[in-house]
């Protein structure tokens, strides 16, 4: 016992940048624990991506099956949870991504295990720091169940460094594969060659007074120029502006990025939990009672088909003249 | 078709979080139905009715349950008088309760109900926890289908297929019955419920819908069943504990400046922003 089995999300070249902020907490998890980490890779491409997530983790073990190539709970969980088990883990852990939401508690079952999920530190060997309430509070929970599962939120822990030293790479069998009566359809996804916005350095959010859809292509211009990720709030969203993967928030994404511009959105509390913990928030509204005033660092009272345009040339000056 | 909806009371979000002797200060809370399991109950109702028409399909039938205290019993009556038919309490403290303990009680509830689906909301607003409907799953060994956005049940009521909201855009995912399915905001959109039965064309008001009085007259004289966690032989006791809570830092008072050149600038040399 003792170990910490991190479930990472890969691509083919290596660990996802979120699985890096889960490899962090489980370095701590591990030292509390006085055992190693345990870097699990499930689905096609984990032998390929092994190589690169060992210079993060002590042990990397792979599964591949052709089972396994779209990602499923129903099939993914048993596999963690046995796993776990034969390596003597005390701390199962993943990101707080969709799959790693829909795929930790599932596996905290199996296990019989407590869960933290969306944690945002380790306050002790099995307490956890996790917002609760939108954001509104933080609350410390302690798990006395003898595996804990967590899901870690990207935001609060750094991306890993690499280690000294690669880490040993071991595959293990699927075992068998039952997807309960479940199957993957599709995936409908808007590409996009902005960063994601769970990584973004950089987000511009526009709101419910962006109006329709087709104004959004002059935030975009704003984004393109910082290397931005696009964001939205529920109204936006909902409204059928912007794609639904846009929404900042406690429903959507929590982001945490050094510059997060907030255009015509009035801030509600649902939306603010989802950004607040940016280093440096700009607003940009036409209400000066707009509630975003309260937390931005910066703000500009005025018309965004003005201000923005503006904002983009002003940028452009400044980039040029350095 | 049978469906069960386990809701959870939360103390109304829109109020201002208040911490008192180490913990959230509840006095005089105004409870309320959590936001996500009224779009499971609306969902229930969805698929399970001709919208259109305004009639509830023959032999369908929705139980709503929930764990928790006698004055929980008035969040049951507002589901039940937008139009669920049943709902079973069952009595424990909020103190005596996490996830595993919820969980334990609902598999021994499904066990004697044998709904067709579970529908949950994706998670309560208070604890933001997101949990009950991926460990019920798993303990029960069914299919999941989380964060549902859409769903469509298909036309022999064997299986839904589900738009999943993830974080690359929308899964859709086909589950077999009995499943389980938490749902997301969207869910109560326009035309994300589809049932074979309510013309394509309809389109629902944006929402879960509003108790009538005539819902909220019926829903006294529904069934509501009151049980107790050893009714279910549940001996699961909570493995979580909150041992502290604080507030978090406020963020110091910004400034609104005049122009944008003024913006620009103080983003590139104050905060090293741009």
């Amino acid at each position: 016992m003792g170990n910490v089995l991190a479930f990472c999300e890969f691509t083919s070249s290596g660990p996802k940048s979120s699985a890096l902020s889960n490899l962090t907490f489980a370095r701590q998890a591990a030292a509390a624990h006085g055992g190693e980490v345990i870097a699990l890779l499930i689905g096609p491409g984990a032998a390929a991506a092994a190589g690169a997530v060992a210079a993060f983790a002590a042990k990397v073990v792979t599964v591949e099956d052709p089972g396994l190539d779209n990602y499923l709970a129903e099939t993914y969980a048993p596999i963690v949870a046995r796993l776990a088990g034969e390596h003597g883990a005390s701390v199962v852990t993943a990101t707080a991504t969709s799959v790693g939401k829909d795929l930790i508690p599932r596996a905290a079952a199996l296990l019989d295990a407590g869960c933290a999920s969306d944690i945002s530190k380790l306050a002790a060997k099995n307490q956890f720091v996790r917002p609760i309430l939108a954001g509104n509070a933080y609350s410390t929970v302690e798990i006395s169940s003898p595996v804990i599962c967590v899901t870690v939120r990207q935001s609060e822990f750094a991306p890993a460094e690499a280690l000294g030293a690669a880490g040993a790479v071991s595959s293990a069998p699927a075992g068998a594969i039952d997807a309960a009566g479940a199957t993957f359809d599709h995936l409908e996804s808007q590409k996009s060659d902005r960063p994601d916005l769970g990584d973004a350095k950089v987000v511009v959010s526009g709101g419910r007074g962006m109006k329709t859809g087709e104004n959004f292509k002059v935030l975009e211009q704003l984004a393109d120029l910082l290397g931005a990720a696009m964001g939205a709030s529920r109204a936006a969203t909902d409204a059928g502006m912007v794609p639904a993967d846009w929404q900042v928030g406690q429903t959507g994404k929590i982001v945490a990025p050094n510059l997060y511009f907030a255009v015509a959105i009035s801030g509600a509390i649902q939306h603010l939990a989802g950004m607040k913990g940016s280093k440096t928030i700009v607003a940009i509204n036409k209400d000066k009672e707009a509630p975003i005033f309260q937390i931005a660092d910066y703000g500009i009272v005025g018309e965004w088909e003005k201000a923005v345009p503006e904002l983009i040339e002003e940028i452009k000056k400044v980039k040029a003249s350095r | 078709m049978k469906i069960l909806v386990p809701i959870k009371r939360v103390p109304d979000p829109a109020l201002k979080t208040k911490v008192k002797d180490g913990a959230i200060d509840l006095t005089g809370a105004n409870w309320v139905v959590n936001p996500f399991d009224e779009y499971a109950v609306e969902t229930a109702l969805r698929l399970l009715e001709n919208g259109e028409a305004g009639a509830r399909v023959a032999g369908a039938e929705i139980v709503v349950v929930t764990i928790g205290p006698e004055d929980a019993a008035q969040q049951l009556r507002s589901a039940l008088a937008t139009g669920a038919d049943r709902a079973i309490r069952v009595d424990a403290e909020d103190k005596a309760l996490d996830a595993g303990v919820v969980v334990a009680a609902l598999v021994q509830i499904i066990a004697a109900e044998k709904p067709d689906l579970v529908i949950l909301g994706k998670q309560a607003v208070d604890g933001d926890a997101n949990q009950v409907g991926q460990m019920l799953a798993g303990k029960l060994g069914w299919a999941q289908a989380t964060f549902a956005a859409s769903v469509e049940l298909a036309a022999d009521q064997k299986s839904v297929l589900v738009g999943r909201e993830v974080d690359a855009g929308v899964e859709y995912k086909r589950i077999g019955t009995p499943g389980i399915l938490t749902v997301d905001l969207r869910i109560v959109s326009p035309h994300s419920v589809k049932n074979n039965v309510t013309p394509a064309t309809f389109a629902y008001p944006d929402g879960p819908r509003y108790a009538s009085l005539k819902g909220i007259m019926a829903a006294k004289k529904k069934p509501m069943d009151v049980k107790k966690l050893s009714d279910y032989g549940v001996t699961t006791t909570p493995v979580t504990r909150e041992v502290g809570i604080e507030l978090p830092a406020a963020r110091a008072a910004g400034q609104i400046v005049a122009d944008i050149p003024t913006l620009v600038k103080k983003l590139a040399d104050e905060a090293k922003a741009i």
